[in-house]
């Protein structure tokens, strides 16, 4: 029986203690017709060396790809001590910080978290983490809103340059609470959004701004240009940032006159494996005006009886076990150990590690970019600085370069054809400064020869 | 010490950063940085120890018994950790296309069907992060049903009053105005309050099963057959599924759509409080609103199912597909445990907690519903202890600490006084239970010869007891350096 | 028992009026009220021109266990706002009744005050509460 220690003997004398025959006598309170089915769907249960055996096949089908897809998800450098300690079973096996006394490495570490993160952002105060950089766009429009107390009429201006998956997970949070979200174009030359376009909404009660940076396709959006705006518009500013990207890039906490309201993205790139996409972890930054709107866990540092520092979670009324339907939101859970694997990861590299690993993976990709454009037909599309990841124009179908280099084991990058039909046979690739010099080669050799056939 | 206060300026882990900073002329000046962020400046093997030894400041499963009520603590394997960072799995991309995907997507697509069959639902979806996103996507689900058929008049959803705090906030979430109905002495809801709140306006209710007071809904398919009368759907809860996983299924009961937590039931590990995942599965009548992405089968090839499979889909709730890696965990666990296995677990769980149930009783302690079976948890209320000792749930819950324990789940239900929910699942030995009880048997004596040696607890823990107050009222949530 | 000062007025949802004439009030919380709640942390205040409903939400109390909407027993606009409880929402724990009043408001609808709960009945309220 895996995982379960009882002896026949421990049985039989529990049993006795409780007072009843057989363990199904414990099921008797159950209508009897609830408890007859087959569970015949269910294989049987596996010996670890035979689900090993399983899984070991099942990776091998999905390995050794050369991988160019960037697109909201970064295979960065992570160091081996990361995961190493993260997985320790006192950080692996242990539950929310509740009982504070009992959970001191945690707390403490989510409030180093909660440190670097602020300092990451030039922001004033940060949670202790949300479930991705989707959702905590969709958390940080609605704190937005409960923030905002002159603006009523709960119109969000969103760039169509922020990641798509974005904007539709932040749709489905809240379309059915009376938000709306108003589309803002990029220009065709540049792929940034348009100052023009959204000079269409001067004047209007606009409850908050959204600005990538960098957008979706990688370039670097006017985000001084695009704060003021908001700001001159009394609207409400969300930055949706790469955090590894702001090691180098200025943070949304210095944009504008008086830097953004919420910054917020997908902390992924900050020690997080690719992982088919998840776990990842949400952060969240605000300014210290708004933090009591903020959702999710926070943690503060107080001190004990006898006048020890030690942490806590704090500001605990405005979450959901206890102010229920008027909470800031539903969230209960964080993605804990996600967050530890980041802390230590930014312990690890430092301010000026994050900034090589981000100036690195920069680079690589303009390598990647510069060998791709050499090839006849293909072209950059956007004149724009960019950061880690460039959107390129084919001569060809999206779906022709992506299949004949998939069956080379490259896969080409993301196929914006689907949600940016307007922008014809465009990829966005990326290349971080973990991609081997050898890859690029064989990407740019396979489609230049594609290419001239 | 904080990782910042042992930071020297420009020391660093230089073997894990490039040789050397690389150019960035080609990005305009003024969108760079003008000053590094506040950030550690720690060699290596500083960081290494620093967050070693923090953790050693933690309770956890792997160190303690932790019979947290409703949170199911039981042992998380460890192959399920390794395995699903195996090469090819840790490092694929999300966008990878299916073609280089059928490890991945096979996996995802067993675990969707495993999951079915032990629920009884028709249709189960993967993608949502956590137990309340679940509950946002299942009555996201009953939203978009109703308004499919035009019945816009259904705006309340009913909860009991012991309801978990997610499920009225994820209904407020979906605009929905929420109906408070009472729980009974005997632990069961009051079917006859339920019957005066049930019309036209009501779009579905909310339950747990076993409910959060720890017991199973006796008259659950009564309830089902009222709620469906009146036109409404069931949501299920799965907080509590490991009381009765493969013995009695939501799908079976009546529920309409139900959401499952991986991090409780199929023990994906908790990590300090996350990350979930919070699967939702459907009635067929529900399953054109299922959240995507989900998986297919088409007999030779997995593939993604995308929003052009599901035009009625209530959308996508994550960027990607869900929380992945801790999918393929659940999967792993599920291979290892098989059919058998897991009805074991609800047969062990349920029978360790019926053992300390007993066991409390007859050291004097008082249960909440002591005439009902306990399901995988049970409910002691310590109000008679706090009236004559003047000793609460939360003394005695930090002299556990004391004694290695970590406390159980304190003032959940908010129903029951003083209570103790206690949960010690089915992968803890029968001397975890009888040292608990033995703890609690001494505490106690402890509270009526010497009440403020309780009160002060914890002592041997790395701090005593927290000012809370001060934490809310003089908000220090992120260190600034002193000049 | 808590303390019910004779010369205000109630509601069931344990705000207290103190009329102080040319149809203006003043409004805060009872003592009952901050009993429950606990060592506050923090008052959410209206603000200064903020036009409230009878029964319309005037502001937050939060403590460490619980937050409370404070519910306006008056319709009327804001014109004053208790700004020590900025920093010190304790005064609202250590003098519900006196410095830690809430906001001022000048009535809309002078006639709802005869709405209010006399004294006698706001302590039937309290001595429900408290079994």
């Amino acid at each position: 029986m895996p995982f379960i220690p009882h002896t026949e003997e421990e049985v039989r004398h529990m049993l006795d203690t409780i007072g009843a025959n057989s363990i199904d006598d414990l099921f008797d309170e159950i209508p009897a017709d609830l408890r007859s089915f087959s569970l015949e769907g269910i294989p049987e249960g596996l010996p670890e060396m035979e689900v090993a055996h399983l899984m070991h096949e099942r990776a091998r089908k999905d390995s050794n790809v050369h991988c160019f897809i960037g697109a909201g998800a970064y295979d960065h450098h992570i160091p081996a001590a990361v995961w190493e300690i993260a997985t320790r079973g006192e950080f692996y096996s242990a539950y929310t910080p509740y009982q504070a006394e009992a959970s001191q490495g945690t707390l403490q570490l989510l409030y180093e978290y909660q440190s670097m993160m602020s300092a990451l952002m030039g922001m004033d105060v940060s949670n202790a983490s949300l479930y991705d950089g989707a959702s905590a766009l969709g958390e940080a429009i609605l704190m937005a809103i409960r923030a905002h107390r002159k603006s009523k009429s709960k119109k969000i201006l969103v760039p169509k340059s922020l990641h798509p998956a974005y904007r539709q997970a932040a749709n489905a949070i809240v379309k059915n609470q009376d938000i709306e979200l108003i589309e803002i174009p990029f220009e065709n030359a540049t792929g940034k959004t348009s100052l023009d376009a959204l000079s269409e909404y001067a004047g209007a009660d606009i409850t908050a701004l959204v600005i990538g940076q960098p957008n979706f396709f990688g370039v670097l959006e006017d985000v001084d240009a695009l704060t003021r705006w908001a700001e001159e518009n009394n609207a409400m500013t969300i930055a949706v940032v790469n955090p590894l990207a702001m090691s180098i890039l200025k943070p949304p906490g210095q944009w504008g006159e008086t830097g953004v309201d919420i910054a917020c993205g997908e902390g992924q790139p900050l020690g997080i494996p690719l992982s088919s996409g998840g776990p990842y972890f949400g952060f969240m930054c605000a300014t210290q005006k708004i933090v009591r709107q903020m959702p999710g866990r926070i943690i503060g540092r107080t001190v004990d009886l006898d006048g020890k520092p030690g942490f806590s979670l704090t500001l605990q009324a405005r979450e959901q076990h206890i102010r229920r339907s008027k909470a800031t939101s539903n969230i209960c859970t964080n993605q804990g150990l996600m967050v530890t694997a980041a802390t230590i990861h930014m312990s690890m590299m430092g301010a000026e590690g994050l900034a090589r690993a981000a100036a690195g993976s920069h680079d690589k990709h303009r390598k990647l970019v510069s060998g791709l454009s050499a090839i006849k037909g293909v072209e950059v599309k956007f004149d724009s600085p960019v950061f880690n990841e460039t959107v390129i124009s084919l001569p060809v179908e999206n779906a022709t370069v992506l299949e004949a280099l998939a069956a080379d084991n490259v896969l080409a990058g993301f196929d914006l054809k689907k949600d940016y039909p307007e922008l014809g046979n465009a990829l966005l690739v990326c290349s971080t400064e973990k991609q081997g010099d050898a890859s690029i080669d064989l990407f740019v050799e396979k489609l230049g020869t594609l290419l001239a056939s | 010490m904080l990782i910042f206060e042992q930071s020297s300026k420009g020391r660093r882990a230089h073997a894990q950063s490039p040789a050397a900073m690389a150019s960035l002329d080609d990005l305009p000046a003024d969108m760079l940085r003008k000053a590094p962020p506040l950030m550690p400046e720690v060699s290596e093997m500083q960081a290494v120890r620093h967050y070693t030894r923090l953790s050693q400041k933690n309770f956890s499963i792997d160190t303690h018994f932790y019979p947290l009520g409703s949170c199911t603590m039981k042992y998380n394997p460890r192959a399920c950790n390794s395995l699903s960072m195996l090469p090819g799995l840790v490092d694929r991309h999300p966008y990878a296309p299916d073609s280089h995907s059928q490890g991945f997507l096979s996996c995802m697509h067993d675990l969707q069907e495993i999951l079915k069959e032990v629920t009884g639902m028709k249709a189960v979806s993967l993608s949502p992060m956590a137990g309340a996103q679940g509950e946002f996507a299942g009555v996201a689900m009953i939203k978009a049903y109703h308004d499919a058929r035009n019945d816009t008049a259904r705006n309340e959803i009913i909860v009991p009053d012991a309801a978990h705090g997610t499920n009225p906030a994820s209904a407020v979430m979906c605009g929905y105005k929420i109906k408070e109905i009472p729980t009974k002495g005997d632990g069961d809801i009051d079917v006859d309050a339920l019957k005066q709140v049930l019309g036209p306006q009501t779009a579905g209710i909310m339950l747990t099963n076993p409910s959060t007071v720890g017991v199973f809904e006796r008259r659950i398919q009564e309830i089902a057959a009222l709620v469906h009368e009146a036109g409404g759907l069931l949501y299920y809860d799965g907080a509590n599924l490991n009381a009765i996983l493969g013995k009695v299924r939501p799908g079976d009961m009546g529920f309409d759509v139900i959401h499952m937590n991986l991090h409780k039931t199929f023990s994906t590990p908790h990590g300090g409080g996350g990350p979930g995942a919070g699967p939702v599965g459907v009635s067929e009548r529900l399953e054109p609103f299922l959240p995507i992405p989900m998986v297919d089968y088409d007999g030779t090839q997995y593939r993604f199912v995308t929003a052009d499979d599901r035009p009625q889909s209530i959308g996508r709730l994550s960027a990607f597909a869900g929380n992945a890696g801790i999918l393929l965990r659940a999967y792993i666990y599920a291979r290892l445990l098989g059919r058998e296995g897991m009805t074991r677990v609800a047969e062990y769980s349920t029978l360790n907690a019926n053992y300390m149930l007993k066991k409390m009783k007859a050291a004097g302690f008082e249960a909440a519903y002591p005439e009902r079976r306990a399901t995988h948890e049970f409910i002691i209320t310590l109000r008679k202890e706090a009236r004559d000792l003047g000793v609460n749930a939360m003394d005695f819950a930090k002299r556990l600490l004391d004694y290695g324990v970590h406390a159980p789940t304190t003032y959940f239900p908010l129903l029951v006084p003083e209570c103790f929910l206690i949960e010690p699942t089915e992968t803890e030995s029968i001397d975890s239970l009888d040292n608990f009880i033995e703890a609690m048997i001494q505490i106690r004596e402890e509270a009526r010869n010497e009440a403020d040696r309780v009160k002060g607890a914890p002592y041997t823990l790395p701090v005593r007891r927290l000012d809370d107050v001060k934490a809310a009222r003089e908000l220090d949530i992120a260190w600034k350096p002193t000049e | 028992m808590s303390y019910i000062p004779s010369d205000l007025l109630f509601t069931s949802s344990h705000e207290w009026v103190r009329d102080e004439g040319d149809d203006t009030v003043t409004i805060g919380i009872t003592d009952h009220a901050q009993e429950l709640l606990g060592d506050l942390v923090f008052i959410e205040l209206p603000e200064v021109g903020d036009t409230i409903e009878t029964g319309g939400e005037a502001g937050v109390v939060e403590s460490v266990k619980a937050a409370s909407d404070i519910f306006s027993p008056l319709s009327g606009e804001v014109i004053e706002i208790n700004e020590d409880l900025v920093d010190s929402p304790e005064l609202v724990n250590e003098q519900a009744y006196d410095n830690g009043w809430i906001y001022k408001i000048k009535l809309a609808e002078p006639s709802e005050m005869e709405n209010l709960l006399k004294p006698e009945a706001y302590s039937e309220v309290v001595e429900a509460d408290e079994h």
